[in-house]
């Protein structure tokens, strides 16, 4: 396999995997702390559907250069908060038009452009692509068009010059190569003139993965990679998401296959009910009480089956073991790890 | 072979007829909305109406043939940017609710008595009114006529020889335009927004921009097939209401959408099956089984059937790829 050019050559980027996760090392592990050299930030994102808050995150950095995992239980608002960065959904926190400037209005900052109210196709073009948790494969084209599409500065998409072959059969033939290289690393090539919905679902999920990197974007965002993948693709698509960090391009990924986050990620952000309730490297994140409690509930060892629930003083049994609880904070790194999977 | 002698001369009077090819400039106009693009437009016969109005009244004006086709075109423009940009930021259903809507608008607003100065009312506009700009084009004799084979058509006047040939003129250079547009970047661009308007937004691409786009032309094609249609009639409201849209998606259909060819095609089937039923019933059936106002209801009837039939069991038409429309969503 030939590496390719990195794709962005930011000069902060790291390359070195290991000077990465030193410098991740030293990052303060709580919700929203600071990033030595964030591509993403987001402040104050809020979204709302009728009375439930979905989404109310205050505030997120992602480092560039790092495999960041989103990481919750189902509901926890992890595909909302994706939604609302890449703008195909508007946060309620949205600053109104008119609105004089100040307050608490929905902002993020990617690569030092401000995208706050951006539509998707902007945010894309700045180089933050995503894909879908349902694939979207588009099903009734080409391999090779799915592919074509995702390139960006082709002169043949605007309407005049579509009628005027000459104007862009060069730009074609330069993404045409581009489109075949990818697909051979993703072990595509031989089905590029099937149409897409002939494919599996797990080699959909590749040409989808694909077919973002035709725009060479800065960051991916990968919404559950894994889901319905079988088990051998799964360690090809892994190596596939390692090798992009490694091309320079930023990954973050929603997942809820905990043996994955842990084994490719650098850095694992946890949200609960909409907000982001702990942060840090795979290896100590899933100890934390916060996320034991997001996903296994407060009360996960104790047995609910036991008699004592029957007996009146139960609530005042488990509100002494909470106060005890919060009395002895060390206590809470001794939660079994095992539970989280 | 009286009958069959007569079916062939039919049939190709029929397709070498200005209808036809109108229709087919107007499916085309349909096939880059509904085919390429995935926009379920179900007013084209709006457009074509709309163009026709916007031609004839100008004409009627003093404008004059060339500018009278510019207003068609700029009026097509203008509707089709008024029901896109407010639906299609929306979801699918909305423009299929407002086109199907703003036709009968059209269709209405243009039948109004109290508008029979402009617009001519329910009885419309003449074509005498507006046919001397175009003829007066013509490089053939004002008057006579030519006979090719069994055709024989006046030179210029009405249903000439002069209308046939520059409707086919015109139809080929919208199926050049079609192929160059469909065959390059902005067409693939399209057909990835009938699949996913979600995925190619993704990608960087302003979809809303491509459907507008794609809306105004089709729109424009429209309004060229409705001045062709009525250059050797007149413009009469109801002869472009919904029943035309909806025969506009059967010759769809019926040659193949997302195909270049597929709409004219279609055009050509369609009007060679309501000729033939038309043929065969006056030669083999008694009037007193059915008589001559029965048979073109029966002919819908007829393609009523042959649509749902072809729906289900042949949905991607004669010219379609079958592997294309294998996959459901």
């Amino acid at each position: 396999m030939t590496e390719p050019a990195p794709a962005v050559a930011a000069d902060d980027y790291d390359y070195d995997r290991k000077r990465l996760r030193a410098k991740l090392a030293t990052v303060s592990q709580e919700p929203g702390s600071a990033k030595p050299q964030p591509i993403l930030s987001v402040d104050h994102i809020v979204r709302r559907f009728g009375g439930v808050t979905a989404c109310d995150v205050d505030h997120l950095e992602v480092q560039r250069g790092a495999i960041t995992a989103l990481i919750g239980p189902n509901g926890a608002g992890k595909t909302t908060f994706f939604n609302l960065i890449t703008g195909f959904d508007r946060p309620s926190s949205a600053k109104p038009r008119f609105a004089s400037s100040g307050g608490e209005h929905a902002e993020w900052r990617f690569q030092d452009r401000t995208l706050t109210a951006t539509s998707a196709f902007r945010v894309a073009r700045a180089g933050m692509v995503r894909t879908f948790q349902l694939t979207k494969a588009l099903s009734r084209m080409t391999v090779m068009d799915n592919m074509l599409l995702g390139a960006q500065d082709q002169p043949g998409e605007r309407f005049l010059s579509a009628l005027v072959r000459p104007t862009w059969t060069k730009r074609e033939q330069e993404i045409r190569g581009k489109a075949e290289e990818i697909l051979s690393r993703f072990t595509l090539d031989e089905k590029k003139d099937d149409y897409a919905g002939s494919l599996s679902g797990g080699q959909r999920k590749l040409l989808e993965m694909a077919r973002a990197l035709m725009s060479d974007p800065a960051m991916i965002m990968l919404d559950e990679p894994m889901a319905g993948v079988n088990p051998a693709l799964t360690q090809s698509l892994l190596g596939h998401i390692e090798s992009l960090r490694d091309n320079g391009t930023t990954v973050l990924f929603v997942e809820h296959d905990m043996h994955m986050v842990r084994h490719i990620s650098d850095w694992v952000v946890v949200m609960a009910e909409g907000r982001i309730v702990a942060e840090g490297p795979p290896t100590t994140v899933m100890r934390h009480q916060a996320v034991v409690d997001a996903y296994l509930g407060s009360h996960h060892d104790q047995d609910l089956g036991d008699d004592a629930v029957l007996e009146e003083d139960f609530g005042a049994a488990v509100a002494a073991e909470e106060a005890e609880r919060a009395e002895e904070p060390e206590a809470t790194d001794a939660a079994p790890t095992e539970g989280v999977r | 072979m009286d009958f069959l002698n007569q079916l062939f001369v039919d049939f190709g009077q029929q397709i070498l007829s200005s209808v036809t090819a109108a229709f087919a400039i107007a499916a085309i106009g349909l096939n880059i909305h509904f085919g390429f693009t995935g926009l379920l437009n179900i007013g084209q016969a709006g457009f074509m109406l709309l163009g026709a109005y916007g031609f004839a009244i100008t004409v009627e004006a003093g404008g004059g043939f060339w500018v009278g086709i510019l207003v068609a075109l700029v009026v097509a423009v203008l509707f089709a940017l008024l029901l896109g940009i407010p639906t299609l930021k929306l979801r699918g259903d909305y423009l299929a609710i407002v086109t199907v809507a703003a036709a009968e608008i059209v269709r209405i607003v243009g039948g109004n008595q109290g508008l029979a100065p402009i617009t001519g009312g329910a009885a419309g506009i003449l074509g005498s009114v507006y046919q001397p700009s175009f003829t007066a084009l013509s490089p053939f004799p004002q008057n006579g006529s030519f006979q090719v084979g069994p055709y024989n058509y006046p030179l210029t006047q009405g249903d000439s020889w002069f209308l046939r040939i520059v409707c086919w003129v015109v139809l080929i250079l919208v199926c050049i335009l079609v192929l160059l547009l469909t065959r390059s970047p902005w067409g693939r661009a399209l057909r990835g927004i009938r699949e996913d308007e979600d995925a190619v937004r993704s990608l960087g691409k302003n979809v809303y921009a491509y459907k507008i786009q794609a809306l105004v032309l089709g729109g424009v094609l429209g309004a060229i097939g409705g001045v062709l249609y009525v250059m050797s009639a007149s413009v009469q409201p109801d002869s472009l209401g919904r029943t035309t849209t909806f025969l506009l998606y059967t010759c769809l259909l019926l040659g193949g959408a997302a195909t270049v060819l597929g709409p004219v095609l279609g055009s050509f089937l369609y009007f060679m099956v309501i000729i033939g039923l038309n043929d065969f019933v006056s030669a083999f059936v008694p009037s007193s089984i059915m008589n001559e106002q029965q048979i073109p209801q029966f002919g819908w009837i007829v393609v009523g059937v042959g649509l749902m039939l072809l729906v289900i069991f042949r949905p991607q038409g004669i010219l379609g790829n079958k592997k294309e429309l294998t996959f459901g969503d």
